[in-house]
Order: C-alpha cells, then structure tokens, then sequence
C-alpha cells in the first residue's frame, strides 16, 4: 500500500508540474501582494511630515499634515491587511485545475478545459467512491472495536493502541493523505502537551497516524458524539460537556491531573483555537502553557497544490468539507516534531507561549502573527487603539509648556 | 464545487475604471478580488460594518472617518466604481504622465484631489470650512484621553490662529493648502501599488 501511494504522488507531481507549465501566467499576478507597505513607524513619519512642515519651533507640537500618516495607513489596510486573509483559502500561483481553486477566473484554453474534464472525471467518478467507502469502514471499525475493547478489563491499553492506529491509518488512506514525518526522535511522551498549528480538523487525524493521543474537546451530539463516546471507552480522552468549557479552572485542573498520570498519552491542543489558513500562526491562547509541563510543539505545513486543506466554516459545513477533501487530488503535509519546551526561569506563560509559536512558525515556513485567531468572529479589542494615541500623544504632541500666546 | 465571484468583471467596466482613475488591467482585477473578498453579504456593495471587520483599520484612530470617505453623501452602499475612484486618489502620481485628454478633469490622484481628501477627513459636515469644533474633533481622535480639554482646545487656537488669513476663525481648502504647501504630499497620500 505504501509502494503504490509514492507511485500515485510521483504520478500528480508530474501531472500538477507539467499542467503549471502550460498555463501561460499573467506577468502582472504577482501573488506576493497588491500594495509595498511602508515599514516606517508612527515616529519616524510623523518626524518627516513635520521636517517639511512650517514649524519653527524645536519641540513636537501638532500639525494639520499628521492626520496624512493615519490616513495613509488606514487606506493600506482596506487594501490588504495581515488579518482578513489567513480566514479565506489561500491563492495558488498556478491553478491545480481544481474549480474551487480557480480565483480571478483567468482565462482558460481548451486544452486546459479538456484536462480539467478528464481531472473532473477522475476525481468523481473513481476516487471519491473509493475514498467515501474507506472512510465509512474506517470509523465504523473505530466505533466498533473500542466499543469491544471496553468490554476488556485487562490488557486494554496494548489493544486500544493498536485500534487507534489502525483506524486512523484507514482513515488517512482515505483521504490520500500523504504525509512525510521529520524529526520523529522528538515524538511527543507520555506526560506532555503536544501544541500544533490549527488548519483542518484532519489535523487530528494526521497526528494521530503516528502516535497515540489524548484528545482535548467539547462533546458533540450526532455523529461525532458517538465516535467521542467510543474512542473514551478504550482510552482517556477528555471530552467536556459545553457548560464546563467556559470554566477554566476546571479545564485546566483536568488538564493537570491527565498530565500527572505518566500511564497516559500525551495531550493534543491546538492553542489557537479555530482554523487559520496555512500561511501563518496566529496568537496562541495561554491557557494550556499554564499548566507548567514539557510542551512538545509540532508544525504542520500542507501543499497547497493538490487540495487546499483549509476548513473555512462560516463557507462550508463539516460533511461539505469533507466531501471536499475526497475529491481533492491528495492531501500532501509534512509534520514536524520540534523538540520539546519548557517554561523557563522568569518567563510567564504568555511569553512562553509566543517563543513556541515562534518556533513552530519558522519550522513550518509561516507567518508568525500576534492577532488573535478570535478575530475571525469577534471585533478586536479596543486596547490597541488606546494604544496608537497613547503612542502618537506622547511621540508627537508636547502638551506640557505650551507656549502662550 | 460552485466557482468564485459569480458577478465577473466585465472587460468594459475595467476599461472605464482604468480610464477613470487610471488603474492598470492587473491592478483592477486584483483590488476587485480584494473587493469582493471584503463582500461577506455578496451583493457588490460594502457597507460600513465590511470596513470595519478589517482589524488593523478598526484600531485606526481615525478608522471611522476614512470608511467615510468612502461613502457618498448620504449612502450606506459602496460599490466596486465607488471603491476604485476613492483608492484612486492614492495613486502614486508619475512624472511622464501624459494627459492624453486636453480637456479632461484633473486627474484623482493630482496633490490638489489629495489635499482634498485629507481636507474632507476634518471637515466632517462638508461645508468646505473647517471650524473649531470640527477640528477638535479630529484632535480628541487622534489623542484619546491623553491630553486635557484645555490642551487639546489651546493646540485647536493656534492651529487655526496660524493658518485662518480671512479672519472667520475657521480654515477654509485654500488656507489649508497654503498650510500644507511645504509637506510632501505627493509621497506621503500615496500607496504603492504593484503591477
């Protein structure tokens, strides 16, 4: 199985490479941005506003230009900010001749009609099926067996492995997921947190292709309620009721006292809370660096040429997106175990966490961010506009010995 | 496996919009991807609340009143033409730009049309005067509680004091562009945008 998978990825490597070379690529489509920001800061600007300005005087005082400096910035922004994007799929370069990816709608010749038909009737017709029938086997065993393994009193932990792995590797498979694992010697251990960058829910899944993991969540009715209820019947996941979310104290004391038990598997968290696009990191929560034990981060970094991975969910329901992901080329990701961390002397959990992020970010490639992930649903908070005119007040404005007039 | 921006470009309108601010081709299409991309409710027009999603223009202490800006008299819709004669006024303005039109109007993005701009972001009534107040309104924006009443109604004295030259004890366009005469405005009200 593993032989014929690098065959099938030899084979879309070929494919997507030479399809890419056939597009004639607008020169003009630069995908490194609309606009050149400038990297000056508020001082700096407003100094240069004021150096051409009428002023005699030497000490900072107000001038009608400084509103130039907002105004220009506040424009940059409407035309591309840091923030809005990493909530939408990221553009490709060159289209993989997958609809969903096709922005600006460019213009297609018929030969790359022809060749998205047959990719069209590939995809739907023979791999989605396949796939569909993969994944249904797959959790229906998961249920099944952890259900059975319940029943076991003794010896469950050897067996529960097993069914895990097993599984989830069906469940990979069934997505053409194909992953490249580096740096395994720094696999997650007992008694530790594993933090990753949040993309999909697949995430999930990839991770625990390798190892086993405890999962951290809220428990959910239908479907994936049932799957919960199975999976904790054979080994401890933590699933909280959604009245208890909101409890931090007592997340957390779960948290520790999972922690503690050496006999159990490592935590899985993802610290950002909700799913950002691939191209960077955004704020890690605080929350699970509190707990003070060794945290073991793990970077992920999908292709994007072979089907975006992202879970927009204000777009795309679960079962849309998982239909999705299946009839996608492959979800090709690396994973990469970072050595682990630890809180150092001095150091609290929010710095900790941004050294972590830090970390994952440059391994992975992304951008590292400091917005928080929260932004995606709620408005930001007013703190950081106090802040712009604390700064421009003090920089700017002498308010003190104001000359009389 | 719907496909993205069902209402496309038509080549007409980027041929309008290109003679009208002066856009190129790839510049039109990438800021209508960026347009439709702010879109959430999908029916071509932003609103005020689209603007203010963005976060780095919400922590903007003057975010209000550039979304402003960008609303006509009265609106609480901007359209895509809308949007492109507004961001044109940000146009880096080139040297051997040729007006090829003898007679056409002066171009968005001249330093005048940009003085404007910056003039209309004070006067927030549009009665072509800044007054007092408007300009302290413009000053508490900018400085949040950091500065005393008495202070910020002293900086507001002199600034006017210095630029008003009629004596109504408000600054009309002319006496701000004379204020401004000696600050770069060509660079400092331009964005650069890439090709």
């Amino acid at each position: 199985m593993y032989i014929s998978h690098l065959w099938e990825r030899q084979c879309l490597c070929c494919c997507v490479n030479s399809v890419s070379l056939s597009i004639p690529l607008p020169h003009s489509l630069s995908v490194s941005g609309i606009i050149a920001k400038e990297l000056s800061s508020l001082e700096q600007e407003i100094q240069e506003l004021r150096a051409s300005g009428t002023t005699l005087s030497s000490e900072p005082e107000f001038e009608m230009a400084d509103i130039m400096y907002f105004c220009r910035r506040g424009v940059e922004s409407i035309v591309d900010d840091e923030v809005t994007k990493r909530f939408s799929a990221q553009e490709l370069e060159s289209w993989n001749l997958l609809t969903r990816s096709n922005f600006n709608a460019r213009h297609i010749s018929l030969r790359l009609s022809v060749l998205w038909g047959l990719g069209l009737f590939i995809r739907y017709s023979f791999l989605l099926p396949l796939r569909v029938t993969l994944a249904a086997s797959g959790i229906g065993l998961l249920v099944v067996l952890t259900t059975i393994v319940g029943f076991i009193p003794s010896g469950w932990t050897y067996l529960s492995e097993k069914i895990h792995l097993m599984s989830y590797r069906i469940c990979v498979r069934s997505l053409t997921a194909i992953i490249t694992y580096h740096n395994s010697e720094n696999k997650p251990k007992n008694g530790g947190i594993c933090v990753a960058n949040h993309t999909t829910p697949i995430d999930v899944i990839i991770l625990a292709n390798d190892g086993c993991y405890s999962m951290v969540g809220q428990i959910h009715g239908g479907l994936i309620g049932v799957v919960q209820r199975a999976m904790v019947k054979s080994s401890p996941h933590i699933w909280f009721e959604r009245s208890e979310v909101k409890d931090r104290h007592l997340v957390a004391e779960r948290l520790s006292n999972h922690v503690a038990d050496k006999t159990k598997h490592p935590i899985l968290i993802f610290p950002e809370g909700t799913c950002i696009n691939n191209t960077s990191v955004m704020m890690f929560k605080k929350g699970s660096f509190e707990i003070g034990c060794t945290v073991y981060p793990v970077a992920i970094k999908y292709d994007p040429r072979f089907g975006d991975a992202f879970w927009n969910s204000s777009k795309f329901g679960m079962v849309n997106y998982l239909l999705r992901m299946m009839s996608s080329w492959a979800i090709v990701c690396s994973v990469w175990y970072l050595p682990p961390m630890s809180r150092e002397e001095g150091e609290d959990a929010v710095q900790f966490a941004n050294r972590v992020k830090a970390a994952i970010a440059t391994q992975g490639g992304l951008v590292d961010l400091l917005w928080d992930g929260g932004l995606k649903r709620g408005k930001v908070k007013n703190t950081f506009k106090e802040e712009q005119q604390k700064l421009y007040s003090k920089s700017s404005i002498n308010a003190t010995g104001w000359p009389l007039k | 496996m719907g496909s993205r921006a069902s209402t496309l470009l038509r080549e007409e309108e980027i041929e309008e919009i290109k003679k009208e601010t002066g856009f190129s081709h790839s510049q039109i299409t990438r800021l209508y991807s960026r347009f439709t991309s702010l879109d959430k409710g999908e029916n071509g027009t932003l609103s005020r609340e689209d603007f203010q999603r963005i976060p780095e223009l919400a922590i903007n202490p003057l975010g209000d009143r550039i979304i402003n800006a960008f609303f006509p008299e009265g609106e609480d819709q901007v359209n895509f033409r809308g949007f492109m004669r507004t961001l044109a006024h940000f146009r880096p303005i080139e040297d051997n730009e040729k007006n090829k039109d003898p007679i056409a109007s002066e171009p968005l993005n001249s330093r005048s049309n940009k003085l404007l701009f910056a003039f209309r972001l004070y006067d927030l009534d549009r009665d072509d005067k800044i007054s007092r107040d408007e300009l302290l309104q413009v000053l508490r924006m900018m400085v949040g509680v950091n500065i005393s009443d008495e202070q910020l109604g002293s900086i507001a004295d002199r600034t006017i004091q210095e630029a008003d030259q009629n004596g109504d004890n408000s600054i009309s366009f002319n006496e701000f562009i004379k204020v401004l005469e000696k600050v770069d405005v060509e660079q400092k009200m331009s964005i650069r945008f890439l090709h």
